[in-house]
């Protein structure tokens, strides 16, 4: 390896820098399960960013913080459930909208604070654990928030597998107009369904402004609710390989990082693209390996739903 | 109770209508937005709507600057509706006309300093080769493969950001430019500069060329096979298969006319307005003509509109930012408030509201 680049440090520091992708791409799951293709994440992520880092500023609690991200991107993706499912309108161009209208929304709000330094997120106190060699760094040394997205895994993958609420919520996005005629609500389901999502994509948002950056610049997420995106696809809709692709790109990104830092000898810009690189290839190998139809995508996504009478 | 009913057949008279009603809508709650930072709600709508026309002060300038913005969102969005009518979702625009900018003016540095008349046309060739070959990675590896080209076309947005950033700093520096990143100004070079054609009105080649492709795509869309292959595509996709449309032929046509419209908008304002590339050539364009295509209805007339209007909130958003210390963001906030509204209106168009009372038992 290249000198100064240790791996306990690496996987440490990859934890970290996966989980906004990983709380956004989860909730994103969830959404997709019951038939939404929410293309607003970005826009929820930023807006969950700026609202927790001002909440956070203010109250001096970065809990408080993530309480505040969690609503506020709930709030923009309720809109884009009211726009979406009651007033029928396209999910592609409604989810580039809501992305547009966020990253407009955040640099208004966040007028007045570049430059200011969010309260320390703590981490969880482990006691000597944090100091075991190679195990200490990588389990035992890292905020709430990272293990609560990690608790959030297993949550998705048990709520969607052995849950009634689950298994009716992935019968309205395989086929909304059955899961109609069964009685259940489809359009409640997916606006509680979004809202969800948004809340993830809040706290996503929050996690780069609060611990990972952090302080506010404008258009902080730079792609990372775009990359979430791409993550569900590659998961082929399922809990755990969301958090073996939120790695591998946090992996990918911290190495870059580590290699610009470590003075290597190509131009920052060709390193910084790595990540986005890595997500097109990841997503030509996914969707080459397989036929459309066993790729595992729900059958109704990005349907409108209209009970016609 | 309040129900909808789908109309067999989009409402001709609401398609016309709504994209007023959402200026008209978006105008109240931008207000409500402006009065919440507390800016006179009146007095900003009016700054961003009339000042940049008629004010005495500011409309000289501010007039030209009308043409040499509408131009590239007018020429993005045009290439943008054709496949968005076929559900074809190419929103990487951004990138596209960023690689335009860069093949151009990689044309322009390779014969810098000399004065040959072809310089220019080169120019403009490479400039839609680069948006065309930048669109064609995800339209290939959809046909290819079936990869999704919104992401992969997203993702391109990003790499190509890092591309024009590396440019300013590496291999298009201006070797004369005392350390400062960014290439030579084109401004400063007549035989690839894109100048103004009549003096104080901004018209240039970029906007003679966004007015050709709005005549064109009109022609291409209500007169030509190629625009009832894409309506159809996009109505019924398996009647247009019957019909003997490759859907794939019409996905890789849709993607590269799109970004070869992207990547002339770009070369024509790297060589004009803009004059170099720098880490912050790219301004939004790109995305922004996502707005303008829908708020067009996807039409090449109605596109040309929503281009001017939506030009005129880009001046009136700098001149609200001088005169009324309304900060940038704001007027990025309130373009996507439109297209909020326009999405949310269109109900009106595809359903009819029938007011409904429960049955009874």
């Amino acid at each position: 390896m290249i000198a100064g680049i240790d791996p306990v440090v690496l996987i440490a520091s990859l934890m970290a820098a996966s989980t906004p992708i990983l709380l956004a791409a989860l909730g994103e799951l969830v959404a997709e399960r019951s038939g939404v293709l929410n293309l607003g994440v970005e826009g929820m992520m930023i807006t969950g960013a700026i609202c927790g880092f001002i909440v956070a500023v203010h109250t001096g609690s970065p809990f408080l913080g993530f309480v505040a991200a969690a609503a506020g991107g709930a709030a923009l993706a309720l809109l884009f459930a009211f726009l979406t499912q009651v007033l029928l309108s396209n999910q592609v161009a409604t989810g580039l909208a809501a992305t547009l209208f966020g990253l407009g929304l955040s640099s208004l709000m966040g007028q007045g604070y570049s430059g200011i330094k969010p309260p320390p997120t703590a981490n969880v106190p482990f006691g000597p654990l944090a100091h075991l060699p190679v195990l200490g760094p990588i389990l035992f040394s890292h905020d709430w928030v990272l293990y609560f997205s990690l608790a959030l895994v297993v949550g998705t993958w048990a709520f969607l597998k052995y849950t009634r609420a689950g298994l009716v919520l992935r019968a309205v996005g395989e086929n909304h107009d059955a899961a109609h005629a069964l009685g259940y609500r489809v359009r409640l389901i997916r606006t509680l369904a979004l809202a969800h999502g948004g809340a993830c994509a809040g706290l996503g948002g929050a996690y780069l402004s609060l611990v990972r950056v952090p302080q506010w610049t404008e258009g902080i997420t730079a792609g990372a609710g775009w990359i979430a995106l791409a993550i569900v696809v590659f998961a082929s809709w399922r809990p755990g390989r969301v958090l073996l692709g939120a790695y591998i790109f946090g992996g990918v990104s911290v190495l870059q990082l580590r290699l610009q830092a470590a003075g290597i000898a190509i131009p920052v810009q060709i390193l910084s693209m790595a990540p986005y690189l890595i997500t097109i290839l990841v997503l030509v190998v996914m969707s080459a390996r397989r036929g459309r139809a066993a790729i595992g995508a729900p059958a109704a996504l990005g349907r409108v739903f209209h009970a016609s009478d | 109770m309040l129900t909808l009913e789908k109309r067999p057949n989009p409402s001709r008279a609401w398609a016309i209508v709504t994209p007023i009603l959402a200026v008209i809508l978006t105008m109240i709650a931008g207000g409500l937005m402006f009065a919440v930072l507390g800016k006179d709600p009146v007095e900003a709508i009016r700054t961003i709507f009339w000042d940049p026309l008629f004010n005495a002060q500011f409309a000289s300038y501010s007039r030209p600057q009308l043409l040499v913005k509408a131009g590239p969102l007018v020429l993005i969005a045009v290439g943008l509706s054709f496949g968005f009518r076929a559900s074809i979702w190419n929103i990487g625009a951004e990138g596209q006309y960023i690689m335009g900018a860069i093949a151009a003016m990689g044309v322009a540095l390779a014969f810098y300093p000399t004065n040959y008349w072809f310089v220019f046309p080169l120019m403009v060739l490479a400039g839609a080769f680069g948006g065309w070959a930048w669109a064609m990675i995800p339209a290939f590896l959809k046909n290819r493969y079936g990869t999704n080209e919104i992401l992969v076309s997203l993702m391109l947005v990003y790499v190509a950001e890092n591309i024009e950033s590396w440019m300013a700093f590496g291999p298009m520096r201006n070797p004369q430019g005392m350390g400062f990143p960014g290439s030579r100004n084109l401004q400063q070079y007549p035989a690839a500069h894109n100048s103004e054609l009549i003096a104080g009105t901004g018209l240039h080649w970029g906007v003679v060329t966004a007015g050709l492709a709005v005549i064109i795509g009109y022609v291409l869309l209500k007169r030509h096979i190629f625009g009832f292959n894409i309506q159809v595509a996009g109505q019924a996709p398996r009647a247009a298969r019957f019909a003997g449309v490759d859907p794939k032929r019409l996905f890789s046509l849709c993607m590269g006319l799109s970004g070869a419209c992207a990547g002339l908008a770009g070369m024509f304002e790297v060589a004009g307005p803009a004059g170099q590339i720098t880490d912050s050539f790219n301004v939004g364009y790109g995305f922004t003509a996502i707005i303008v295509a829908y708020l067009g209805r996807l039409h090449p007339i109605g596109i040309l509109l929503a281009g001017l209007l939506m030009a005129l909130t880009y001046i009136g958003g700098e001149i609200a930012q001088l005169s009324l210390n309304l900060p940038a963001a704001a007027i990025q906030a309130f373009q996507g408030m439109l297209l909020f509204f326009l999405l949310g209106v269109d109900v009106l168009s595809n359903y009819r509201i029938r007011i409904k009372r429960r049955a009874q038992a």
